[in-house]
């Protein structure tokens, strides 16, 4: 069962960014390029997403468990530090020279390419080097 | 065509957040790409069958709509697409793809993870990653499309 849940949170995820056109880096870029032809689609993605998350949360945190596991595991962390601003300022860069953050990034590879084989194989290298890093301290 | 970007977009956006939602209220995880991932990868343990299951789940949203030859993408230009070209060459791609990895891992979480999610659960790590990442990849357009005219 917990496979299968998490097989069909991934489908409508992958569908999710698929249907809005988040799987298109131009329409991405299209709304980080506020001073050109600016596209709004992902206002509407982020906006859509994030109020049927918060209604959603709720609703399922009114039980005392989730269905097939013992506790809800959220973060409990409310400071804000240097790693975290920092690692998302080095992830925008990224973001905004490709138009692709790690969700689009696997849901585009239906359709691979070269530039997408770089990115991914990258991607992942950073994700180790970020443990690697982490541990470190 | 603009309204019908922004509808398709709501439509997506609620099936995403779908998605969160049954990930929690079934393993009572976050559903973030970047975390899941790379747990996958580089994580032992129980959560391997869930992770692998959920990445193969986004990968096969669009696949399936691929196969089927469902017209429901949303690729800019190009409404028979249902995934968009990459807009940089594999070199650009190659920069693009660590700062993105090494960042989401060292910022504890990407678009999904922080963008959708936290700003769910009103997290202020989330609010601030969210609003550093949306502010800098927007400076990082403005100054490779208008200021360095693209030559990037």
């Amino acid at each position: 069962m917990k496979i299968l849940a998490g097989y069909l949170a991934g489908l409508l995820f992958g569908l999710g960014l698929a249907i809005s056109g988040m799987t298109d880096p131009a329409r991405v870029i299209g709304f980080l390029d506020v001073a050109g032809a600016w596209d709004p689609t992902l206002i509407f993605v982020l906006g859509g997403a994030v109020v049927t998350t918060f209604i959603g949360y709720r609703l399922v945190w009114r039980r005392q468990m989730p269905l097939f596991e013992s506790r809800f595991q959220l973060p409990t962390r409310r400071d804000l530090d240097s790693r975290l601003l920092g690692g998302a300022a080095l992830f925008g860069i990224g973001w905004g020279l490709s138009g692709y953050c790690p969700g689009p990034g696997v849901a585009s590879l239906p359709e691979p390419s070269w530039p997408l084989a770089a990115f991914i194989m990258t991607l992942l290298l950073g994700w180790w080097l970020a443990r690697r890093l982490s541990s470190a301290h | 065509m603009e309204t019908m970007s922004g509808l398709q977009g709501a439509l997506g956006g609620v099936l995403i957040g779908l998605a969160a939602t049954l990930l929690m209220g079934s393993l009572g995880r976050i559903a973030g790409i970047s975390g899941i991932l790379s747990g996958l990868l580089f994580e032992r343990g129980g959560n391997r069958p869930w992770r692998l299951a959920f990445v193969l789940g986004i990968v096969s949203g669009p696949g399936l709509l691929i196969l089927t030859g469902l017209d429901w993408g949303n690729v800019s230009g190009d409404s028979g697409a249902v995934v968009g070209l990459p807009e940089s060459g594999p070199a650009m791609m190659l920069i693009a793809g660590l700062l993105v990895g090494l960042g989401t891992g060292l910022g504890s979480g990407c678009t999904s993870g922080h963008g959708v999610c936290g700003l769910a659960r009103l997290s202020p790590r989330s609010m601030a990653a969210t609003l550093v990442f949306v502010l800098v990849a927007m400076l990082t357009v403005y100054l490779s499309r208008h200021v360095l005219g693209g030559s990037v």
